[in-house]
């Protein structure tokens, strides 16, 4: 498979920057398009506290077959033209491919049987999860994990899933302590160095089952590594700035999805996907506000300003006072959409995204990073290089200058204790030479006896 | 000695002037004890409330313990000759099928701070090796860890998995993770639940200074 690159931004104007539309759009099979000017839910829900093993699969089967139906049944009510709808497997569905794939098809007929009864088109992004890091130090590319996943994948884009996905954890085993440490150098190395590596072998794998069963690839999510970052931020375990730098050289490391095949939409709770966008044009899914069922986060409005499809994240099929939470989810998303989509109607897709944008991003740096003419500045950093580590290093530096210049120009203000942060980061990345064959020979100095493989990256 | 710099260093997370200012009070014979509690220990409690009190973050904190790690590993061997005895042991683990290790890490490194000897042994622990383990090293405090609504209902095998064998009631089991709540604590009778890796180091250390007084 070619390898797409990327040396300008998708955009000639930040004024057609917007949710809901994007240059390349992705029409699916029923012909449902995404990113071609309607913003449309995305649905994703788990099980109640239980185990999943083989002895409760049946009744697991029972709690999704209730969970779509419900889901089904509300979008038809509220008159929802359209929907995603993500699995994304617990653990042990995806190391028992054939327990993944009978929930799969119970969820698959399910929206066939809506669209074929009742006209309700709804697309289905299935999201396998990634149990290499169940072996320790993990085996990226090969074994019975790899075996699972990719089985999994192969099964269920045969049988009709939509979009294929994934939260990739290559590089997590060393980021994890890097996080709670606050070393954003061995950060840069897990997520520029060794995830870039991975990304590249995963979505070249990923998009080969794509382009066979006719699934989209449709892109990872740094989870591990960027939404622990900004979850810990939250319980004020790091600063903020911090967890915003993480976002941003996020970014380049999921490039190379994009690079290798993958078309979106790209995974709901990468936040770093507002650059893909602005970088390769392809549709993005984004969650905030609608998904504090999951996870609480500083940027619940501006997440929306450039989604195509708006997510929950997840939640559990637990009894609310007004029904099944997934139910009462899916109703917060239906009316997000419809008033931007409304918004948009009307001609007022600008205003929309940048209420959406100034209502969060003058008051954390997570958001302040997101803010539309911020993720020009940083894609245009990114594709000045070709290298994901020289795009990961340097996309570091811009998101520290910018948050520099923003709490020095008084557009962003940030807690007394976060201030030193941002020199001490600065300190950190300056320390890190631009040749990545001398960066790697110090880290893996610095590693030696970590957790990781240096060779299941290619190393 | 005066503990000012040996208290500011820890603070600052100064692992060589630690070393240089621990090994300085030994030459000068001041008690290990002293050293120990006055030194490294308190300088430690006074970090643990400014993360509480919301003036640091955890990397400030991680640099303190081990700065203080530091200088408890030089007076170490010094400790039974000069009658020190741990607070108490503790074995922590997630449990069976949950891979998630960063909770469970800052909890363990809270309660070392804390002064507590805390025994890591993993993610995707199964439940006998959390047994062996506390039975091993005479435990005093078992801390189990989940993050999934799925790998909770492990933390009840563990507990069960002690009652089988009849050694429940020698361990304090404390639990935690995001989907945990103090409901499930009952339901599963665990001892202890806290919200939060702050609030789990400030317990065990309260309920051992509680039970060594009787």
């Amino acid at each position: 498979m070619a390898i797409r690159k990327y040396t300008k931004l998708a955009y000639t104007s930040i004024n057609d920057f917007v949710y809901g539309s994007c240059p390349n759009p992705v029409t699916c099979k029923n012909g449902m398009v995404i990113g071609g000017g309607t913003v449309y839910p995305e649905i994703n829900f788990t099980l109640p506290a239980m185990e999943a093993t083989s002895e409760t699969l049946p009744k697991a089967k029972e709690i999704y077959k209730e969970i779509i139906t419900g889901v089904l049944d509300k979008a038809l009510h509220l008159h929802m033209p359209g929907l995603v709808v993500e699995f994304e497997t617990l653990p042990q569905y995806t190391e028992h491919p054939e327990w993944g794939l009978e929930i799969f098809r119970i969820l698959r007929s399910t929206m066939y049987e809506y669209e074929e009864k009742h006209g309700l088109k709804s697309v289905l992004r299935m999201t396998p999860n990634d149990l290499r890091e169940m072996n320790r130090p993990p085996i990226m590319r090969s074994g019975a994990y790899w075996e699972s996943m990719l089985k999994l994948f192969t099964e269920t884009a045969r049988e009709g899933a939509d979009f294929l996905s994934i939260e990739s954890t290559g590089g997590k085993e060393i980021n994890d302590e890097a996080i709670v440490n606050g070393d954003l150098r061995t950060s840069i190395f897990a997520l520029g160095c060794l995830g870039a590596r991975d990304m590249k072998w995963l979505w070249t794998n990923i998009s080969e089952i794509a382009e066979k069963t006719g699934s989209a690839a449709a892109g990872d999510s740094a989870c591990g590594f960027a939404n622990t970052s900004m979850v810990l931020a939250e319980q004020g375990f790091l600063p903020k700035v911090y967890a915003a730098v993480m976002r941003a050289v996020a970014a380049p490391r999921a490039l190379v999805a994009i690079e290798n095949g993958a078309i979106g939409p790209s995974k709901d709770c990468a936040y770093e996907n507002v650059y893909l966008k602005a970088i390769t044009g392809t549709p993005i899914a984004l969650e905030g506000k609608s998904a504090a069922c999951a996870h609480f986060s500083p940027i619940g409005n501006i997440a929306l300003s450039l989604a195509d499809t708006w997510s929950n994240e997840s939640v559990q099929q637990v009894k609310l006072l007004s029904g099944f939470a997934p139910v009462v989810s899916l109703e917060q998303l239906i009316y997000d959409c419809r008033l931007v989509n409304t918004a948009a109607e009307k001609g007022h897709a600008l205003l929309m995204r940048d209420l959406l944008a100034e209502s969060d991003c003058y008051l954390d740096p997570q958001a302040y990073i997101m803010k539309p003419d911020i993720v020009f500045e940083i894609s245009e950093e990114i594709i000045r290089y070709e290298d994901p580590f020289l795009r990961t290093l340097n996309t570091a530096k811009k998101a520290l200058d910018i948050l520099k210049r923003a709490v020095k120009n008084e557009e962003l203000t940030i807690d007394e204790r976060e201030e030193n942060w941002l020199d001490m980061l600065n300190e950190q990345v300056e320390d890190i030479p631009e040749d990545e064959e001398e960066f790697i020979a110090e880290m893996k100095e610095e590693l030696s006896g970590k957790r990781y493989l240096p060779e299941e990256y290619g190393i | 000695m005066d503990f000012q710099a040996l208290s500011a260093a820890v603070q600052k997370g100064k692992v060589k002037e630690v070393k240089s200012l621990v090994n300085q009070a030994l030459e000068e014979n001041t008690p290990v004890k002293d050293i120990l509690e006055d030194g490294l220990i308190a300088p430690m409690a006074i970090v643990g409330d400014n993360f509480s009190a919301n003036k640091i973050f955890v990397p400030e904190m991680l640099m303190a313990a081990r700065a203080m790690s530091a200088g408890v590993k030089i007076i170490e061997p010094l400790f039974s000759e000069s009658g020190i005895e741990p607070i108490g042991t503790v074995v922590i683990g997630t449990v069976k099928g949950d891979l998630h290790d960063i909770g469970k890490n800052l909890v363990s490194m809270m309660m070392r701070g804390a002064g507590l000897s805390v025994y890591d042994i993993g993610i995707d622990v199964p439940d006998e090796r959390f047994v062996e383990k506390a039975e091993e090293l005479n435990a005093d405090i078992v801390a189990l860890s989940a993050l999934l609504t799925t790998t909770m209902p492990a933390i009840g095998d563990v507990i069960r998995e002690f009652e089988r064998r009849g050694v429940r009631d020698k361990y304090h089991i404390m639990i935690g993770g995001a989907p945990v709540t103090q409901a499930f604590a009952e339901e599963v009778h665990a001892d202890c639940y806290t919200v939060n890796a702050a609030d789990a180091a400030k317990h065990a250390k309260e309920y051992l200074i509680k039970r060594k007084a009787g």
